[in-house]
């Protein structure tokens, strides 16, 4: 009998339905997905060969369609090998699929697409064949990985503890001379003794020093040697010598070349095989702030679907679902307020600690979180497109990517091991050949010494760990590193060019000042203006009407408008002539307007654009309109030269005004009327005079010269090209970033330096006292013993002088800085 | 005597290590090519790269699956950085990386730490 659903062969006492006797069932689920809608296994299960023909349809269709994405699944309810077939055809009839893979192990299914698809049609037709599916989250840093971290760190915990207990006794029946009640040099009873602690130290190498041994195998067969290699030799030859001597004394004829070193083996073990399992925990938390990211991630989203609200997983929201969000809640993907508004505490994703006022229109971002009211958005990004999402592939992207100062490492680290065992061979050589008796006893033990001392992954840890810590660091203040150069190379950045509209300003004009003439009323001439202006659509127009409507004055129709272009407007309000426009306008319709000359100057000299307001053919007043300085700007510049940074302005303004907006700010240089397509040329003449450029800016025209520039950084309110051509991203949009990304900056390379030189010191330090070059001169020989513990606990003071990173703060929320 | 004996062992012992580990070159495998033109390769990652050097052909697009077999950390994450991709390898999972090397030349991929190496050679 065979199952139509699956195809499987099943015994006569399988599940049979009434009506179909020729049919049984492999579980209770085909029975289920048989009864849901038997036409289609029936048609199937008459056809013999169905199934080769339709492998070799989808081969044709592989080979036709490009795959452009996949879908990972996870499916429940698969019991029998065969329901693997039934979830495959099921995903493979779904429009757009192009090939579809399911792991019954791992209960997921792999779904490659030719176009997108959504995730509800794929969980519609697995759930249709009586399964259940839901996307995977992706977490590929997450649980499985931290599952074999942990599981990893147990057995070295385990293999650390074997190997201490074994070394207590091994140390103390190892000095005959120096502890009391050991049996005496030679005797029966110390040989029988050493011969046990040969059997159990043997043991501590094939079971706590596994990994040397598997380790140093793996790497020689690729011709390549780690600190597996010195180990696994340093603690066997210690073995071996200490073995023959006990069991052949009769190649040693000195009876004081017959000693043992069983102890270096134990001891050596114990200690690294503990370094590794601290190693671990503590590199583990230099990928903390990743797992911050990951976990901002909501679960959940409210949605309206049909009209009602519905629960559903993040992952099978759809762009223009409408998204519905309480106080108190978490805003599970990107989107654009429709209805409602609130405060959201997006401190997680841009680092700015007070809460944003949202209303209708303003974009709100995934992963943030509501605080006050409640409001309804429409998704605009989800999945992997989020900006939370973008910002961890981000941020794994740059802590995968290498900073130049570890090239060079690599390169050294690509010698060392193999100079390392040349080094000990010409330790033992030098011994053996011009050291005190006896010889060969001597030469062993600094050779050993010399192995277990080098410490290769001090070396290797000291630049990746801190950029790890230095970059995830970067991402909980609002600022997102692209690579390790772009860190690297900001720490040696003194001059900081700004573009000056949207970056230095707002970027869009807004009122500034008000001067009344002939005892007019401020609000009245005000009102006037703006009630001229609100059938304008010119910008300045807009910022006088923004104006009025801030000081919440009422604004009245305009009749009779007229526009002028390049002169001014003129229009009756409340049966009034108003007319506002420069001086010859004012000319022209017969108002005496010299008095506001003088202010007309020195508006003009502040940057300002300045227009002149007459009513009924008298002088009103005077109105100036300018892009005006972000907030922080000034205070983020004084940060700048506080960290001895000449900061230049670059923008298209005539020089004036130029100037006007840098003396406000505090600028060092100005390169004024200078066009979008020279701002690069401008980053390569300052280069030109030697100086390590950081260009900041926003828009399209400055994406040559952030790729110019030594690091660019782009304003994360900014456009999407300029993002990807900036090495940097403030997310916030605000100057400060600019000062925090480089003493970030500094604060990370100066880690690195700390663990650079500290390895390369330790290195070169402990590998000529361990060959015994103090000897000569002082009598001093270091203890292999003691050479293990070094060796075990310089890779971990590396890495946990890494994680001091951890506790770095931007120098505006002084603390406890590093 | 024996002191004699043991100075050229050792030396013979260095020039063993020398030839071995920096001075023999071996050849490399050959990526496959798959559907589509794509040259493909597996490689295992289990305290190394197997196969550690792939021969690959210029301006082709390639597809290296890595796989790794083991819990210890130094493999964890592999980087091509002449390329600018990286990838985190979960244990026991497959991993696909796909470039277009443009030039010939010799280019390396690496753990983070530089300990394990492998190279990619486009003629």
């Amino acid at each position: 009998m065979r199952d139509p659903v699956c195809g499987m062969t099943v015994g006569p006492g399988a599940a049979t339905v009434d009506g179909y006797p020729e049919h049984g069932f492999c579980s209770e689920h085909c029975h289920q997905a048989f009864m849901a809608d038997p036409g289609m296994y029936l048609e199937k299960d008459t056809v013999p060969g169905h199934r080769e023909n339709a492998t070799q349809e989808s081969a044709l269709r592989v080979a036709t369609a490009t795959k452009i994405d996949s879908i990972q699944l996870s499916v429940q309810g698969m019991t029998c090998a065969s329901c693997v077939r039934t979830v495959e055809s099921a995903l493979g009839r779904v429009l757009g699929v192009v090939d579809a893979r399911v792991n019954l192990a791992a209960e997921e299914a792999t779904v490659d697409l030719d176009r997108a698809v959504a995730a509800d049609d794929l969980m519609a037709a697995v759930s249709s064949a009586g399964y259940s599916a839901r996307p995977v989250v992706d977490d590929s840093d997450g649980d499985a990985e931290q599952e074999g971290r942990h599981r990893l760190y147990r057995s070295l915990l385990r293999k650390f503890w074997f190997a201490a207990v074994v070394s207590l006794p091994v140390i103390y029946f190892s000095y005959p001379q120096i502890f009391p009640g050991v049996p005496e040099m030679g005797s029966t009873a110390l040989n029988l003794i050493w011969g046990g602690m040969a059997l159990v130290t043997l043991a501590v190498m094939v079971y706590s020093g596994s990994q040397f041994f598997t380790g140093a195998w793996a790497a020689f067969k690729h011709r390549s040697a780690n600190m597996y290699t010195l180990i696994a030799l340093g603690i066997s030859a210690a073995w071996l010598y200490s073995t023959v001597a006990l069991v052949f004394p009769g190649f040693f004829p000195e009876e004081r070349l017959r000693d043992v070193f069983f102890d270096v083996t134990a001891v050596v073990t114990a200690l690294v095989v503990l370094g590794s399992a601290l190693e671990i925990r503590a590199r583990a938390r230099t990928s903390e702030a990743l797992k911050k990211l990951i976990g901002l991630q909501a679960k959940t989203a409210r949605v309206i679907r049909d009209g009602s609200e519905v629960e559903i997983p993040v992952e099978v929201v759809a762009v223009d679902d409408i998204v519905v969000v309480r106080p108190g809640e978490k805003i599970p993907v990107d989107g654009i307020l429709v209805s409602g508004g609130s405060a959201v505490d997006e401190s997680m994703v841009t680092g700015e600690p007070i809460p944003t006022e949202k209303t209708e229109g303003d974009t709100v971002i995934g992963a943030t979180i509501n605080k006050t009211g409640s409001f309804r958005f429409r998704a605009t990004r989800v999945g992997r497109d989020t900006m939370l999402a973008q910002i961890i592939q981000m941020v794994r992207d740059a802590q995968g990517s290498k900073a130049p100062i570890q090239r060079t490492v690599d390169k050294v680290a690509g010698y060392f091991v193999p100079a390392v065992m040349i080094v000990g061979i010409l330790t033992f050589m030098a011994w053996f050949t011009f050291g005190p008796a006896p010889a060969l006893v001597y030469a062993v033990i600094t050779a050993v010494t010399v192995l277990v001392i080098a410490c290769p992954c001090a070396l290797g840890l000291a630049t990746p760990t801190s950029l790890m810590v230095g970059i995830g660091k970067g991402a909980e203040n609002g600022i997102l590193i692209k690579s390790g150069d772009a860190l690297e190379t900001a720490h040696r950045v003194d001059t900081v060019v700004l573009d000056k509209t949207g970056t230095i300003t707002k970027g869009e004009p807004a009122l500034t000042d008000l001067v009344v003439f002939n005892a007019f009323d401020e609000n009245r001439v005000l009102a006037f203006a703006a009630s001229a202006e609100s059938g304008s659509e010119h910008p300045l127009g807009e910022a006088i009407v923004a104006g009025a409507r801030a000081r919440s004055l009422e604004l009245v129709e305009a009749a009779d408008f007229d526009a002028v272009p390049g002169h001014g407007i003129e229009a009756k309000i409340d049966d009034r002539h108003v007319v506002l426009g420069n001086l010859k306008f004012m000319a022209d319709r017969g108002v005496p307007a010299g008095a506001a000359e003088e202010t007309l100057e020195r508006l003009a000299d502040e940057g300002k654009t300045a227009m002149v307001v007459g009513i009924d053919g008298v002088l009103a007043g005077v109105i100036a309109v300018a892009d005006t300085v972000k907030e922080d700007s000034v205070a983020a510049i004084r940060r700048l030269h506080d960290l001895g940074l000449e900061v230049v302005m670059i923008t298209g303004d005539n020089q004036r005004t130029a100037e006007a907006i840098a003396r406000e700010v505090g600028v060092d240089r100005v390169l004024a009327e200078v066009l979008p397509e020279d701002k690069a040329t401008q980053v390569k003449l300052l280069q030109a005079e030697g100086k390590t450029v950081a260009m900041v800016g926003d828009g399209i025209n400055d994406a040559p010269a952030l790729a110019q520039a030594d690091v660019g950084m782009a304003m994360g309110t900014g456009t999407d090209v300029a993002m990807e051509s900036g090495d940097v991203t403030l997310v916030k949009g605000s100057l400060t970033g600019i000062a925090t990304a480089i003493e970030l900056s500094k604060a990370t390379i100066r880690n690195v330096h700390q663990n650079l030189v500290g390895a390369f010191a330790y290195n070169t330090l402990g590998i000529p006292i361990a060959a015994g070059v103090l000897y000569p001169f002082f009598g001093i020989l270091l203890s292999p013993l003691l050479a293990g513990a070094a060796m075990a606990f310089s890779s971990v003071t590396v890495v946990s002088n890494a994680n001091r990173l951890r506790r770095w703060r931007p120098s505006t929320q002084k603390g406890a800085n590093t | 005597m024996s002191v004699v004996v043991a100075n050229l062992v050792g030396l013979a012992l260095i020039g063993l290590i020398v030839w071995y580990f920096w001075l023999s070159k071996p050849q490399g495998s050959l990526a496959g090519v798959g559907a589509g033109g794509t040259q493909e390769a597996f490689i295992l990652v289990k305290g190394g790269y197997s196969p550690d050097t792939i021969r690959v052909e210029a301006g082709k697009p390639v597809k290296l699956v890595f796989n790794r077999q083991e819990a210890d950390p130094c493999s964890e994450k592999v980087v091509f950085d002449a390329f600018g991709v990286s990838a985190d390898l979960p244990e026991g999972e497959n991993v696909p990386i796909e470039f277009t090397p443009s030039e010939p030349g010799e280019y390396e991929f690496a753990c983070q730490m530089g300990m394990l190496r492998g190279k990619i050679v486009v003629s």
